[in-house]
């Protein structure tokens, strides 16, 4: 037994020697990002280059000091690594550079769709993607005779049954809290009503309508069937609650998917039972009614060509093909060559075929994903109408717009 | 001293306050009447894992001309000051022409992020200044009338809240309070009430909150006022016990007096500190049911999109909230001042 291990460890060694994927950069590479386990492997990988340093600052509040790290000059971030919601404070800031000449040079073993385009200009390379769908508990399904549902209203109808029939209070989990996680269930169900945020080719917004009342009145019928406590629960809370078995539905992300039922502590039911279908649709809809999402890395502007190189250099062996091995698989839902989808990944794959729509790239959407996080608590904690709700969330936009110079 | 001497003497600390007290203000300020540019937003194709979309984007080119004609932003005079996000002049004045009661216009106003803030802050500064001081000159007479070998300990103990972060203090009550954690689950059994959830009514929230702040702040109260209480004039309190007072007139007519100006410092430094009340509220997930000011910055500041200007002008006003709040107590103390010399 022990002697097959250190043979395959040799082996693996041998393989990785000979596929030549040593790495030799000349500069420093300091790299801040996100703080789950795909971005880890990422960074860890990176971290094999040898001839320059190479540092990583991987933590959840990576967008607070992103683009202060990357605006003095020289800066202090060689790469911020991004999604395409956080792409654009970078981009409106003007502190990442255009990756072509080193797409040229060294990018051989990048997919073309892992290349983010805009204007013509590649800024960044993509190495996961990301959708919130629908996890359940086969069992609990089972036990009501229902199948897995396909939009919320099924969800809904399911829930009922099930607290009906006394096997769990309250059946469903969202991140519902105040703030981001909120703003983003609300963004997810207003495109499954076939919404959209902007008047278009403008700045304006626009989401005080039949839609977005729809979109709201349904949050709310689904809060009926959450912890009391959900304005306080973001993903970690919602995750926590399935773990513990009190929760049969939920809409929750691909990447937690993996690690779901790893944790301490987790109900054998839970760990037994778990299961992934793909996004749910609304009102009809055939829209999925959830946004698709990238991870990317960038290379910062205002550093030394040789330490942009030796970035590009040390990031691109983080996600070269032969970083997937049975502990990173599973970890996220990889665009690099090779990859093969695990179980795990079925919900995103699944998002990906729903034709969902990716999380718009504008450079205002921050400012309205943060109005409605702020805003839409009263409506769901009943104090006032989803029309106000709407209406507030829309003047606070329009005041941080203004302020910013996106309207007049 | 003479003018001179005095001058040299002071020179370094003036510095200094110049440095890091005055300056940031004024900079502050400074920001807070002017706003980025522009943006000038082009539409171009953005392509990726997904497909490619048109999209807009922001002109660097055009943004970077702007941005070196006016290095400062563009000023905008009072106009951040007078926006929904802050005093909300328009909306107040619409909420005012379009309600015929106080009640309607006073619910209209707490739909604003400004004043719904100050309607918290004031409330919880009002509350718990008040209460940490009762609470802790009660604890500094208990622990002074203690055998001289517990004090130790007893000190030790009643300062423990104080020393604990707010953060994680406020962090760790939140779980025991959640409706499944001890203090929680304690809660429903003794109200006989399995749906009662404190964090999910904003009454209940606020009264957490309340309580957090008194239970955190107290020790500081109790410390000064316990150091206070070693200065007690040994002969005014022993003659009051001869002629006959009892324990709580002594405590009210020799005690307390005693111990005012100590009272006024407290005061001073805890009004400050709760108008700035942060972490408690985030800490306890609360920002769905009570903001503040400290929050607001807080929340401009670490958007995806940051509003630097709108953050500015909250510290601006954050910092007139607090010498308006302080100016009562800066007169007594000026008033003891003077009758002292």
């Amino acid at each position: 037994m022990k002697f097959t291990h250190i043979a395959l460890a040799s082996s693996v060694l041998a393989l990785a020697a000979t596929a030549g994927s040593a790495c030799e950069i000349s500069a420093r590479v300091n790299i801040v990002g996100n703080e789950f386990p795909a971005i880890h492997s990422v960074a860890d990988a990176a971290k094999e280059c040898t001839g320059g340093e190479v540092k990583a600052n991987l933590t959840a509040d990576h967008q607070k000091i992103n683009v202060a790290g990357m605006t003095g000059n020289p800066a202090e971030y060689t790469s911020a690594i991004i999604a395409n919601s956080s792409i654009v404070a970078l981009m409106n800031e003007d502190v990442i550079r255009p990756l072509d000449d080193l797409v040229a040079k060294h990018g051989d073993g990048l997919q073309k769709p892992q290349l983010i385009t805009i204007d013509g200009k590649i800024m960044a390379v993509a190495f996961m993607a990301n959708a919130q769908h629908l996890v359940y508990r086969a069992d609990v399904l089972e036990e009501i005779g229902v199948e897995p549902p396909k939009s919320y209203e099924d969800l809904l109808a399911a829930a009922k049954m099930i607290r009906e029939k006394g096997l769990m209070e309250n059946p469903v989990g969202g991140a519902y809290k105040a703030g981001w996680n909120l703003a983003q269930e609300f963004n997810n169900m207003y495109l499954g009503h076939g919404g959209s945020f902007f008047e278009p080719g403008s700045a304006k917004v626009s989401i005080n309508n039949e839609q977005g009342v729809a979109a709201l009145e349904m949050m709310k019928s689904l809060s009926e069937y959450m912890n009391p406590d959900f304005l306080t629960h973001d993903s970690n809370a919602t995750n926590a609650e399935f773990r513990a078995g009190n929760v049969a539905l939920m809409n929750m992300w691909g990447s937690r998917a993996a690690t779901l039922a790893d944790a301490d502590g987790v109900v054998q039911e839970v760990k037994d039972h778990m299961a992934i279908s793909g996004p749910l649709t609304v009102a009809g809809g055939s829209d999925a009614a959830s946004t698709l999402w990238w991870d990317g890395w960038t290379v910062a502007k205002n550093i030394p060509d040789a330490e942009a190189e030796a970035t590009f250099v040390a990031l691109t062996h983080g996600i070269r093909p032969e970083m997937l091995n049975e502990e990173t698989e599973p970890q996220a839902v990889w665009l690099i060559d090779g990859y093969e989808p695990t179980d795990a990944a079925q919900g995103v794959f699944e998002a990906v075929q729903m034709s969902t729509s990716p999380y718009p790239m504008l450079p205002y959407m921050g400012l309205l994903h943060t109005a409605l996080g702020a805003e839409l608590s009263d409506f769901m904690q009943g104090k006032e109408s989803a029309e106000q709700a709407l209406a507030d969330a829309e003047s606070a936009y329009t005041a941080a717009a203004k302020e910013k110079g996106f309207l007049n | 001293m003479k003018h001179r001497t005095f001058f040299w003497f002071f020179l370094p600390t003036g510095l200094a306050m110049l440095l890091f007290i005055a300056l940031p203000i004024v900079s502050v300020l400074f920001q807070s009447v002017h706003t980025p540019h522009d943006a000038v937003l082009v539409t171009v194709e953005n392509c990726g894992p997904f497909g490619c979309k048109e999209e807009t984007t922001i002109d660097q080119e055009a943004t970077r001309a702007l941005r070196d004609a006016e290095p400062l932003g563009k000023f905008v005079g009072l106009q951040i000051y007078f926006d929904r996000g802050h005093l909300a002049v328009a909306e107040v004045a619409e909420a005012w022409r379009s309600t015929d009661s106080i009640g309607a216009f006073l619910g209209e106003i707490s739909d604003l992020p400004f004043y719904r803030a100050m309607g918290f802050t004031l409330t919880y500064t009002f509350t718990v200044t008040p209460l940490l001081i009762v609470l802790g000159l009660m604890i500094a007479l208990a622990v002074n009338s203690l055998n001289r070998h517990l004090k130790g300990l007893v000190i030790f103990f009643s300062l423990l809240p104080m020393i604990v972060t707010p953060l994680i203090g406020s962090l760790i009550l939140f779980w025991m309070i959640d409706s499944r954690g001890v203090l929680g689950s304690a809660l429903q059994y003794l109200t006989d009430d399995p749906t009662l959830s404190l964090k999910a009514s904003t009454g209940l929230t606020w009264v957490m909150l309340i309580i957090y702040g008194v239970w955190h702040s107290a020790p500081f109260a109790f410390v000064v006022f316990y150091a206070g209480l070693q200065t007690l004039p040994q002969d005014q309190l022993e003659s009051a016990q001869i002629d006959g007072a009892t324990r709580w007139q002594r405590v009210r007519y020799v005690v307390v007096p005693h111990l005012m100006p100590l009272v006024t410092f407290v005061a001073l430094i805890q009004l400050m500190d709760n108008f700035r009340v942060f972490e408690p509220i985030v800490g306890f997930n609360a920002e769905a049911h009570a903001t503040s000011f400290s929050w607001i910055i807080f929340n401009d500041m670490g958007g995806e999109t940051r509003l630097l200007s709108s953050a500015a002008t909250t510290s601006v006003l954050t910092i007139l909230g607090v010498a308006v709040l302080l100016t009562p107590v800066l007169i007594r103390t000026w008033q003891d001042f003077k009758g002292k010399t």
